[in-house]
């Protein structure tokens, strides 16, 4: 095929024991989502705004039907895992690193798993369809980045008019330690991935240099057979545009950034998007939702997730329909060991803390690891030692970074590009007073975050205090304006008064005439009255 | 001697004139500092300072009648920002006109209880009330401003200032906390395993 890709550098990151091979062994399972009843299925699933209920209490529903929409540029509807009746909405926990509980629809499965008339229109031959029709298919799928950020597909396929769309890069490094997701997707359902490809190819073809668009995906070379899987599956269906790239396994060359550097030597600018350099990202699990959703015109409603580590028995992946909890699937995995002691979703590194195994499975649940207890660690003062800074891929620095957090000087913090930071804990895990250093920059993230939110809610008071403040200066002069007319008007006519007073004398005689006149038209009236008297007698009585 | 006189007085006039009008060619409109000032100010429109609003105490500020340190949903922060806009040392908050809130809140309408009077609505700074006479008012949640102008105008006591509303989406990671050379097993740091 091609000649072999020149691979780019990351500076930083680490070399992690990968504890993948436990959790591929076996082919994955799918699960059935009657097997465990009822589903929680949360509102609030992507990076975006909060989906609202369409059904009501009581409802049958089909798979595959539109539960929840809102209207807004990131918003995307929510479907139904499996057909059944929806019981309520209630507040449930989510799986949120707040803890918090949110609002979550409850689907009592009937067990048919009936898709009934709610699936969209199967495309096998997209290539007739238009880009603009392709995006808001893959938006009304409600297909977000699978990855973990759950940022909506349909926008991040989107492309800046004016800078060419060079490169489209499949993710499928799947860096983070224990996760193996997407290595059995690759695995199994390479020949969707690729079709996937096509199709975001397809959608970007306008949007094409003149040296023309190549799909690479990255994969590390700790998955080789998911590469062979996958450039079978290329061989198959003979695009020579998609190129397989085995890339060194190295944490975290799976982050968007990152692998977009190795694959290409360009750097997304900080606060940029990959688009802004013709580069469009995204990952391969989200490639084949993409497929299902437009070939076979199923809307997202499942994704395959890896139950793994110490903690549970039978590590392995399953095909998981959303809103399943996550203790069904540690029941499936063969249940807890004795070292777990914490549940994690997603991976050691970069994974939330979640409470309990009674939080359901959601569009960003990649992992579910059981792991042993933390290890005791002292956390010590810092000593200024620098590891941190070499292995920050993101070439920042961390310790200046966590003294300015630590202050909650977050304008500093600012000024040191915090908001660059991919939190994936590489810092942390050389720091050798294992301080937590990536909750200082979360904290001073979210601090920004809320800074500027304030700012943007202030500028809207200032702008309708102002509105308000221009609204009754108005009214107010509006009022007097109208005042003064009343004055005008009054004067006015005490004027004409004054003036009729003076010109008595003159309108003595009009007003004799005009009298004159109408004793004059009545007196014609009653001749006429007394001719037509004999004969009308009707108009008589009627007048 | 005449000719230096007249060589300095002359060239005193060209720059006189230039000066005139470049002061007349770039005359700023308004005063910047204010729109500086005002920028400072929460936009809360609350009136805790003893003016009717954020930009006439920015006004007032920047004329020198007014205090920096009268805005108490401003707190610290806002203090620090005039101080340094003033060029003056930051003073801690003015008591006098109330103290900073822990917490952001919003102002709830009991819609049992409200008599649709309209008195709320003319009392919001920043028109945050909907509602007509005689029908029930409601707060816009999104626009309040949390400035409790529209409690003591109510006849029936049905509004109530509640914390705003906090979902996972506006939740903010806490500062984190522990001590040293202590064993710690605090949740959040257990991604350094």
């Amino acid at each position: 095929m091609n000649a072999p890709l020149k691979l780019w550098q990351n500076p930083g990151g680490l070399a992690l024991p990968a504890h993948k091979e436990t959790s591929t062994q076996q082919a994955s399972r799918s699960l059935s989502a009657h097997q465990q009843a009822p589903l929680r299925i949360p509102l609030l699933q992507h990076a975006g705004l909060k989906a609202e209920a369409q059904v009501q209490a009581g409802e049958k529903v089909y798979k595959g039907q539109v539960l929840a929409r809102s209207q807004g540029y990131t918003a995307l509807p929510i479907h139904a895992s499996t057909s059944g009746v929806i019981t309520g909405i209630e507040q449930h926990p989510i799986p949120h690193p707040s803890g918090l509980t949110d609002d979550c629809l409850i689907l009592e499965p009937d067990g048919d798993d009936d898709w009934g008339t709610q699936r969209l229109p199967a495309w096998p031959h997209y290539t007739e369809q238009n880009e603009e029709s392709l995006r808001a298919r893959i938006a009304e799928a409600g297909i977000v980045g699978l990855g973990g950020a759950v940022f909506p597909t349909a926008i991040k396929l989107n492309v800046r008019p004016e800078i060419p769309v060079s490169h489209l890069i499949l993710n499928g490094a799947e860096c983070e330690p224990y996760i193996s997701c997407d290595d059995q997707l690759m695995q199994e359902r390479a020949a969707d991935i690729i079709v996937g490809a096509q199709i975001m190819l397809h959608i970007l073809a306008s949007h094409a240099p003149p040296s023309g668009q190549t799909c690479l995906v990255g994969i590390e070379d700790n998955k080789p057979a998911a590469i062979q899987a996958m450039q079978a599956a290329v061989k198959m269906s003979g695009d020579t545009r998609i190129q397989i790239i085995s890339l060194p396994t190295r944490y975290p060359n799976g982050g968007e950034r990152q692998l977009i550097h190795t694959l290409t030597g360009r750097e997304v600018p900080s606060a940029g998007r990959p688009a802004d350099i013709g580069v469009i990202c995204h990952n391969v699990a989200t490639a084949r939702a993409i497929y299902r959703a437009v070939v076979l015109g199923e809307p997202l409603i499942d994704r395959y997730v890896t139950v793994t580590g110490p903690g549970v028995r039978h590590p392995q992946n399953f095909s998981v329909p959303f809103g399943l909890p996550i203790s069904a699937l540690i029941e499936q995995a063969g249940g807890y060991t004795d070292v777990a002691e914490r549940l994690l979703m997603g991976g050691p590194m970069m994974g939330i803390t979640l409470a309990n195994a009674n939080i359901p499975v959601v569009k960003a649940t990649n992992c579910i690891l059981l792991d042993r207890a933390f290890p005791q660690h002292t956390v010590m003062p810092c000593i200024r030692c620098g590891q941190c800074a070499q292995v920050c891929p993101a070439s920042l620095l961390p310790q200046q970074l966590y003294w300015h957090a630590r202050a909650r000087d977050v304008e500093q913090a600012e000024k040191y590009h915090v908001m660059d930071c991919i939190e994936c804990g590489c810092c942390e895990v050389v720091c050798p007073s294992h301080i937590p250093l990536v909750d200082y920059y979360r904290f001073a993230k979210d601090e920004i975050k809320a800074q500027r939110e304030a700012q943007q809610k202030a500028a809207i008071a200032r702008e309708r205090y102002e509105m308000r403040q221009a609204r009754l200066e108005r009214l107010e002069r509006e009022r007097a304006e109208k005042l003064a007319k009343h004055k005008q008007a009054l004067q006015d006519k005490a004027a004409n008064k004054a003036n009729t007073a003076s010109d008595q004398n003159s309108d003595k005689n009009s007003k004799q005439d005009a009298i004159q006149a109408a004793l004059e038209r009545a007196k014609a009236k009653k001749a006429q009255q007394a001719q037509s008297k004999p004969t009308s007698p009707h108009k008589q009585d009627a007048s | 001697m005449l000719l230096a006189l007249l060589v300095v007085g002359g060239l005193a006039l060209v720059f006189g004139l230039l000066l005139a009008y470049a002061a007349h060619r770039y005359k700023v409109e308004g005063d910047p500092l204010v729109e500086q000032l005002d920028q400072c100010l929460p936009q809360t429109q609350c009136g805790q300072c003893t003016f009717p609003g954020c930009r006439p105490y920015a006004e007032a500020i920047a004329k020198g009648e007014a205090d920096i340190n009268q805005c108490p949903p401003g707190g610290e922060d806002t203090i620090e920002a005039l101080a340094d806009l003033m060029g003056v040392e930051p003073k801690p908050l003015n008591a006098e006109h109330g103290e900073s809130e822990e917490e952001a809140l919003v102002a709830l309408i009991d819609e049992q209880t409200c008599i649709g009077c309209t008195l709320c609505i003319q009392a919001c700074p920043v028109d945050a009330i909907v509602g007509a006479a005689k029908h029930m008012h409601t707060v816009i949640a999104d626009e309040c401003t949390g400035c409790k102008l529209c409690l003591p105008p109510c006849p029936v006591d049905c509004i109530a200032m509640i914390p705003a509303q906090r979902g996972p989406v506006d939740w903010q990671w806490p500062y984190p906390v522990y001590t040293f050379n202590i064993t710690n097993t605090h949740n959040t740091t257990e991604r350094a395993a």
